[in-house]
């Protein structure tokens, strides 16, 4: 079973590196970008065979580990 | 005063830290990542500076989870003093011991030079070696030290006197210029500047003794 974790930066915390992407993005022509946010995806492949407690699993894992929820917050997809 | 100084894979300052502790008359011993417990008789434990596990997934993310990461929050839990120090600060606010985050520098660019401070509480172990408002300077090196706080939690930190130190002419983007913050109990301390580098005219500079020999003055007395 597939997990994949996308982290984000919660709303209202300003992103620098989204806002530097966005300018390059002016820089090469693209003028109608109005905002990026840059985030990450993590996959994991898990041993558990039952989505419901693999998606209780991985979103314990986020809290402890993968995504800093003072700043970030996160979602997960279980295939 | 006996310190306890944290090395991880990828720690780059924990020498240094370990001299200036020694320089205040600490005896000081070397704690790996590894290690689940800190020294039995421990005043002070330090997290240094560096790439801790190369800043993979967070700068600070990995090393506040690893065996002695526990054993640093449960020191701190029972009263113990800890300092962390630029990466080391990274660590203590993953460790949830300080609050907030460091993310990564506005201006996008690591840097690297002295820095100007303002102490702005003495009202803790750790400053009360300086004059209430001194101006200091110590060494910034640092991509990730921009430091964020929600609206709320900058009320509660100003309210309660526990910015430590800011930053005279902001280098990196950090809310209400903040450079280093104390825990609720004022026993920890946790900031992106570096007092280790200034401890002997050698290295340009002494403005960071006065931390190390209060911390020690104050602990030996205890």
């Amino acid at each position: 079973m597939k997990a994949r974790v996308h982290v984000m930066l919660k709303d209202g915390v300003l992103d620098p590196q989204g806002e530097a992407v966005r300018h390059a993005l002016g820089h090469l022509g693209f003028s109608g970008v109005e905002g990026v946010r840059q985030g990450k995806v993590i996959e994991l492949d898990l041993a558990a065979t039952d989505a419901a407690a693999a998606e209780v699993e991985v979103k314990a894992m986020c809290e402890k580990l993968l995504a800093n929820t003072v700043i970030e917050k996160y979602t997960v997809e279980i295939a | 005063m006996k310190a306890a100084v944290i090395t991880f894979p990828g720690s780059n300052c924990d020498r240094d830290l370990a001299d200036a502790f020694a320089k205040a008359g600490a005896e000081v011993v070397r704690v790996w990542h590894k290690d689940t417990e800190i020294p039995a008789g421990t005043d002070v434990v330090g997290v240094p500076g560096g790439f801790s596990f190369g800043d993979y997934l967070r700068c600070g993310a990995i090393a506040s989870r690893s065996p002695i990461g526990q054993a640093v929050v449960d020191f701190a839990a029972k009263g113990g003093h800890v300092i962390g120090i630029c990466n080391g600060f990274q660590v203590l606010t993953e460790m949830g011991l300080l609050p907030g985050a460091l993310m990564r520098n506005a201006s996008l660019k690591f840097v690297c030079r002295p820095q100007k401070l303002a102490v702005a509480t003495t009202n803790s172990i750790f400053t009360e070696g300086y004059a209430a408002g001194a101006e200091v300077t110590y060494p910034i090196a640092h991509h990730d030290g921009n430091y964020v706080i929600d609206a709320e939690g900058l009320k509660r930190l100003e309210g309660e006197d526990r910015v430590a130190f800011r930053y005279i002419d902001n280098p990196n983007g950090s809310t209400a210029d903040i450079a280093g913050v104390l825990s609720e109990n004022r026993r920890v301390l946790g900031l992106m500047p570096h007092p280790e580098r200034v401890v002997e005219e050698t290295q340009g500079g002494t403005d960071g003794a006065a931390l190390f020999r209060a911390l020690s003055g104050m602990l030996a007395q205890a």
